[in-house]
């Protein structure tokens, strides 16, 4: 059973062993609107938490998707280049971006649980 | 600026009923889209009807002798052709023939005539008009209507139970009518390429008339994000954006609005120069660009040939009924054939785009049975 983070980006991330597959949660999908292109980071780079790893795009604006964690990225979700919209079909499961190999578990300490971003959503 | 600080359309408390998400627009609290979001309300509008409050646009009347002569000092329109009942589109100039906005001239009735200018515009443009017109026309702007637009192929269809008379105009015509009781300024016209009004509304009843069209299955409100990629995907130019005052209308690809009597008299600012400009090769020439992939290249993005920097992308974004990016800007001409290929440098990358020809989506106006 992987463990749920979130960011306050809100990103989500399902950690499993050491590879962290990482998407932007509902919330954040419903904020941007319809999404139109994304640009995937290209695996085997290195990227550093809080540096930049994607973009997403709706018909309004384009979106930075900002690293959660620090680590190697081992895949990326090309279905997503011909098919964006699923990322507002499902942000949460088919809609995910890339997936990183986690330099440092110590990181996933400044994210929250799902409670802690249930309620960090409830307050804004 | 804070919501204090922002004017209220007659129809904004409606408009926020209705679901509307409200932005900061220029000056005034706005939609930008509903709960339907801006892909389907813009296909909304393309297939059914789409109904947009403008009221923060400009409504106002220019009166005196005979506005049309004076108005023609200021425009390279042909004012004094303007008949009753018909609506043009010009542009209003600075003393050197660059564009300060584009705006909708009118005579519905035997009142002067009507403008409709643009709403981040709205100030300049009647400091513009009063100052150059001190003594021969007087503009009074209009406080007390709203502006609706109505767009879509269902629009006649709907409005002939509304007001049938106003089914009768074909394009760029217009007059009074009257709908659920009120009178209403009404011209066949819009900016979204579609068939539909554009309905001047007292402000007092707006609210009123706007329940009663909306009362109607196929009639949808729309924000502003699909108005804007509704008028890109027909080409329709944005003011202060795919034109500034550092453009003439030749030099920003509305030369048409610049007609052959205008130009034989010579009698508008920036005259000598445009005619210039019409012989001689211009610099840069505004185009429709697609990139060729799924990338959108917005307002800002700089174009590259061969490494070197070949012009601006002016508007751009994401056509829902295009289905897919479309951007329009100004390219070195040598690079303006249709086809010809470019780059987009889009954070740091470049994406191979085509110079394309707009419209990317054909307009569909009424300009009669069988026409």
């Amino acid at each position: 059973m992987a463990d749920l983070y979130f960011t306050e980006e809100h990103e989500w991330l399902s950690v499993e062993a050491d590879t962290a597959r990482v998407g932007i949660t509902s919330y954040a999908a419903e904020q941007l609107g319809d999404i139109v292109f994304v640009e995937l980071p290209e695996i085997g780079k290195q990227i550093e938490a809080g540096g930049e790893a994607a973009v997403v795009e709706s018909v309004k604006s384009a979106s930075e998707l900002f690293a959660p964690i620090t680590g190697e990225i081992v895949a990326a979700n090309m279905e997503l280049e011909d098919a964006p919209e699923t990322v507002n079909e499902d942000p949460t499961g088919k809609g995910w971006f890339f997936e990183i190999k986690i330099s440092d578990k110590s990181e996933l300490g400044k994210l929250m649980d799902k409670a802690a971003y249930d309620a960090f959503v409830a307050g804004l | 600026m804070t919501d204090q600080n922002l004017s209220a359309t007659p129809l904004k408390s409606l408009m926020e009923e209705l679901g509307g998400k409200m932005v900061p627009f220029a000056g005034y609290s706005m939609p930008v889209q509903f709960a339907a979001g801006v892909r389907q309300e813009h296909i909304w509008t393309r297939e059914n009807c789409g109904l947009f409050d403008v009221s923060h646009m400009g409504q106002a009347r220019l009166r005196g002798n005979n506005p049309a002569i004076a108005l023609e000092t200021i425009v390279p329109g042909n004012m004094q052709g303007l008949v009753a009942n018909m609506q043009r589109y010009t542009v209003l100039l600075n003393s050197d023939g660059g564009i300060i906005d584009d705006l909708m001239v009118s005579r519905p009735d035997d009142d002067g005539l009507m403008l409709v200018v643009n709403a981040a515009c709205k100030d300049k443009d009647y400091q513009r008009i009063t100052t150059a017109l001190a003594g021969v026309a007087e503009l009074e702007p209009i406080n007390d209507r709203a502006l609706i637009a109505v767009q879509g192929p269902k629009t006649a269809e709907i409005f002939t139970k509304f007001m049938p008379a106003a089914c009768d105009m074909v394009f760029m015509q217009c007059g009074h009518f009257t709908l659920f009781g009120h009178d209403v300024i009404v011209s066949r016209s819009g900016y979204t390429g579609e068939d539909g009004f554009e309905i001047s509304l007292p402000s007092a009843h707006a609210e009123e008339i706007v329940r009663e069209i909306l009362a109607d299955q196929r009639v949808k409100p729309i924000g502003l994000g699909a108005r804007d990629s509704l008028r890109l995907e027909v080409g329709l130019c944005l003011s202060g954006h795919d034109f500034t005052e550092d453009h003439t209308p030749i030099s920003a690809g509305l030369a048409w609005a610049v007609p052959k009597i205008r130009r034989e008299r010579k009698d508008f600012p920036g005259a000598t120069r445009m005619l210039q400009e019409l012989t001689a090769e211009p610099e840069a020439i505004r185009v429709g660009i697609c990139p060729d992939g799924k990338a959108p290249a917005r307002e800002g993005t700089e174009i590259f040939k061969d490494g070197i920097r070949v012009g601006q992308v002016t508007s751009g974004g994401f056509g829902p009924t295009f289905g897919g990016p479309v951007s329009m800007g100004y390219v070195r001409a040598d690079l303006a054939n249709i086809g010809s290929k470019v780059d987009l440098l889009i954070r740091g990358k470049n994406y191979p785009a085509t110079i394309t020809k707009m419209p990317f989506v054909a307009q569909n106006y009424y300009r009669g049975k069988g026409a």
